[in-house]
């Protein structure tokens, strides 16, 4: 992933959801170009997995994270090389967007040899030390925890790194999420919660689900900063996301961005999502699209034109085939590694 | 190339469905995302969204038909360039072909399995063999006389000088010296960058713990009694043992998990479970309990420097008892390894923390009636030491479990499954197992002692399978 040489101080005041404008928080045309090519691989990966989800390639649950790309895009570009991210089991946008190979991620969905896991893992389970990802984890909430104690490790061992500990607005409820917050806050853990709120925790809205709807408020209990972020806009995220690691990084403990995305998705692949109307889902995608509001950005701002468009989606496309492609080529897992990876040898 | 679309499987235990609607007809150009089709299933109706783009050129399954078979070919996709009509010529078996290989297969709906794309159903391998530990050499240097309190508090302390990423965390372990004084002193030598007291949150800070040991720390993780890591125990399993073997062997979680297990005097049932035999059943845990003050500090700083998370199960009781401890800060025990703590030929004795004490008070009394009992200290729970317990019942052909917690599905029950597959040939007499009893442990004094094994229990078991 494209990363700006030297990291713009992020002085600008927070995007309270406003809508951006090309050329806000430094932002080079290259970099714009970079978020679109980033957002449109995710897209396309996790349009695939569907594809090869309903082929019977891929098995039990695949969560896709259609709708949500500028979130993870956004954010990977507010941090720096051994910052720790970590997330939930909507798990493949994060992947991509923190430079995973996309055939060894969709290996691991196939539950071949090449995945990042082995096959052992699946869709939920991924991991890469490399790129500093540590899951990919498949019980609500439980990242939350393990994400401050990255931003321990990272305290304590004197390093100036954050943790992006990425959840849900089905999580934000967990008990085990306050309490992290609570330690974070006491022990000022360089820590940023990044709140992805898609509205519906599985099939129950937020409304539903949590008594404070605005859930940048959760952190006030123990004193953290938080704000809400348009979601759907990659310039406004990576400027919160520039804002918040600031905050974070600088020794000034943990900080909350509430990013207001959507799914246009169901929860799972097997979620006929009754629970919202069709009228709802359509409006997000033909109004609020991210990957759209950047295209217009950029031809209204003229730094792409149409040929060259065709072109990132010629190679995103190719991408997306090519792994797809490896992984159903890849192997099954040999039986012998049913054993293996239980244990660390003393 | 034409691009062919089957029907797709919306759901794991989906093997056919209903193409209820069609949202395209021939002609029509389509976009990725675009919705092309409404599929019903007994459970739902579902869109469909191309993944390509293209121009529709031919469509095989007409709307409203019913039981349409996963992968089998729907449409038929013009590329863009292609001509319709061609496209429409190309076979319908030619759009099954990257899906030939997936077979839905049934399930169930209660457990969701992918379709395998091989068929062909092979047996598992077996587990490998797991490596003999290390015997432990015997000691016969110079020893200390201490508490097991003194004991682990100096295995923390020596391992702590040691390894500068070792840090102790939890309840009062800090500025109170650790509410039953385990902790005693590490706050002045360690400061409170190493020693640090937690709010009352266990899962919050089992979970921070797990999150700093994948950070490369090595946390030891004080829970003020193992009945509250309940609280705790999805980050215990869930993250902490499982991380491993799901990350394919990338990730690691060196922790220790330590704290007082099992019933303490009086403080009845939610503050008096024995969690033996719930850890020991986890793959990816180590789970260790030790007796003796050598026990105590041999195995913790075994444990703290093992790179797997380690379950240490303490006993209250214990911690003031005084005993002999190797005086050299590289004693350590190996994991894995049961010990001998008295021999004996008429029959055997296994027991873990306090029951060792109470199976050694028995031996005794047997003894005067002429039998005599070799009485082992498992210590190690997982991995588990069975080597040891068949050598001995080769010898006794006999055998009695005893421990705190209670009888069903506990550590007895598993140790008769494991003589039953190693032993059988050797017993004379059914393995019996004495244990708690099957209730919450009653608060009042006499009541509680009668729910707890007692020396006399053992006697009486060892009695009866010897006939005697």
């Amino acid at each position: 992933m494209a990363k700006p040489a030297t990291k713009p101080k992020a002085d600008a005041p927070a995007a309270q959801t406003k809508s951006s404008r090309p050329g806000d928080n430094s932002v080079s045309p290259e970099q714009v170009k970079s978020f679109y090519r980033d957002m449109l691989l995710i897209r396309r990966f996790e349009e695939r997995a569907g594809q090869l989800y309903g082929m019977g390639l891929i098995g039990g649950f695949c969560h896709l994270y259609i709708g949500q790309e500028a979130v993870v895009v956004g954010m990977q570009s507010a941090i720096v090389d051994n910052d720790a991210i970590i997330t939930s089991y909507r798990d493949h946008g994060h992947m991509l967007a923190a430079g995973m190979d996309p055939k060894g991620v969709m290996s691991e969905l196939t539950g071949r040899r090449d995945g990042y896991s082995k096959g052992k893992g699946g869709s939920m389970h991924m991991f890469s030390r490399e790129k500093h990802f540590y899951g990919g984890h498949g019980i609500v909430g439980a990242q939350v925890p393990i994400g401050t104690g990255l931003a321990f490790a990272h305290k304590y061992s004197g390093h100036k790194n954050v943790s992006l500990t990425y959840f849900g607005d089905g999580s934000a409820n967990q008990g085990q999420v306050s309490e992290a917050m609570n330690m974070a806050a006491l022990w000022k853990l360089p820590v940023v919660y990044v709140i992805e709120n898609n509205r519906y925790g599985m099939g129950t809205s937020v409304e539903r689900a949590s008594a404070i709807t605005e859930l940048y408020k959760h952190g006030q209990a123990y004193g953290i900063p938080g704000e809400p972020v348009d979601g759907m806009d990659v310039l406004a995220v990576r400027a919160a996301g520039e804002k918040a690691v600031e905050h974070a990084r600088s020794g000034q403990g943990p900080y909350i961005l509430e990013m207001q995305t959507y799914r246009y998705r169901g929860h799972s692949m097997s979620d006929p999502a009754k629970y919202r109307t069709k009228e709802e889902v359509d409006k997000y995608r033909t109004e609020r699209d991210p990957i759209d509001h950047v295209r217009k950005l950029m031809l209204e701002g003229k730094m792409i034109d149409e040929a060259q468009l065709k072109a990132i989606d010629a190679e995103i496309r190719k991408t997306v085939n090519d792994a797809a492609e490896f992984a159903q080529h890849s192997p099954e897992p040999d039986p012998s590694e049913l054993w293996t990876d239980v244990l660390a040898e003393a | 190339m034409p691009i062919p679309v089957s029907m797709p499987a919306l759901s794991p235990t989906m093997t056919e469905g209903k193409l209820a609607k069609w949202h395209v007809k021939v002609g029509d150009k389509v976009t990725a995302g675009q919705v092309i089709c409404e599929i019903e299933t007994d459970k739902a109706t579902m869109e469909v969204e191309a993944v390509d783009e293209g121009t529709v050129a031919k469509i095989f399954v007409a709307e409203g038909t019913e039981g349409v078979a996963v992968n089998t070919p729907i449409m038929i996709l013009a590329a863009e360039g292609e001509s319709v009509e061609d496209a429409a010529k190309a076979a319908p078996s030619a759009a099954a072909a990257p899906a030939a290989k997936a077979e839905p297969q049934p399930t169930t709906e209660e457990s969701p399995t992918a379709a395998r794309p091989s068929a062909e159903k092979k047996a598992a391998p077996p587990a490998p063999a797991a490596p003999a530990p290390t015997a432990e050499p015997e000691w016969t240097g110079k020893t200390v006389r201490m508490t097991v309190r003194e004991a682990l508090r100096d295995a923390m302390a020596e391992e702590m000088r040691r390894d500068g990423t070792v840090f102790l965390m939890g309840e009062e372990v800090a500025q109170y010296q650790g509410a039953y004084k385990v902790s005693q002193g590490l706050l002045e030598e360690f400061g409170d960058r190493r020693v640090i007291d937690t709010p009352i949150t266990e899962h919050g800070f089992a979970g921070l713990g797990v999150g700093a040991a994948f950070g490369g720390l090595r946390p030891i993780v004080e829970f003020m009694t193992f009945n509250f890591a309940m609280q705790a125990i999805d980050q215990i399993i869930n993250s902490a043992a499982k991380t491993r073997y799901m990350s394919g062997g990338q990730m690691s979680c060196p922790i220790v998990f330590r704290g007082p297990n099992g019933a303490a005097a009086r403080v009845a049932a939610q503050h008096s479970q024995c969690y033996a035999s719930w850890y020991a059943h986890v793959p990816g845990l180590r789970v260790l309990s030790p007796w003796s003050a050598a026990d105590a500090k041999g195995l913790l700083k075994a444990a703290i420097r093992d790179p797997n998370p380690v379950i240490f199960l303490e006993n209250e009781i214990l911690y003031g008892q005084q005993f002999e401890v190797p005086d050299d800060p590289d004693f350590v025990l190996p994991i894995g390894k049961a010990k001998i703590e008295r021999p004996g030929k008429h029959v055997t004795i296994t027991a873990f923390s306090i029951m060792v004490g109470k199976a050694l008070q028995a031996a005794e009394e047997l003894a005067a009636h002429g039998i005599e009992a070799e009485v082992i200290n498992l210590r190690s729970l997982r991995p588990f030491d069975t080597g040891t317990i068949v050598d001995s019942i080769k010898k006794t052909n006999r055998l009695v479990s005893v421990e705190e917690g209670w009888p069903f599905a506990g550590i007895g029950s598993e140790l008769a499954a494991q003589m039953m597959d190693h032993a059988f040939d050797w017993l004379d007499a059914p393995v019996k197992r004495v244990a708690g009893l099957d209730i919450p442990l009653p608060y009042a004094a006499n009541l509680e002692k009668m729910a707890l094994p007692q020396s006399d229990d053992i006697v009486k078991a060892a009695r009866e399978v010897c006939n005697r």
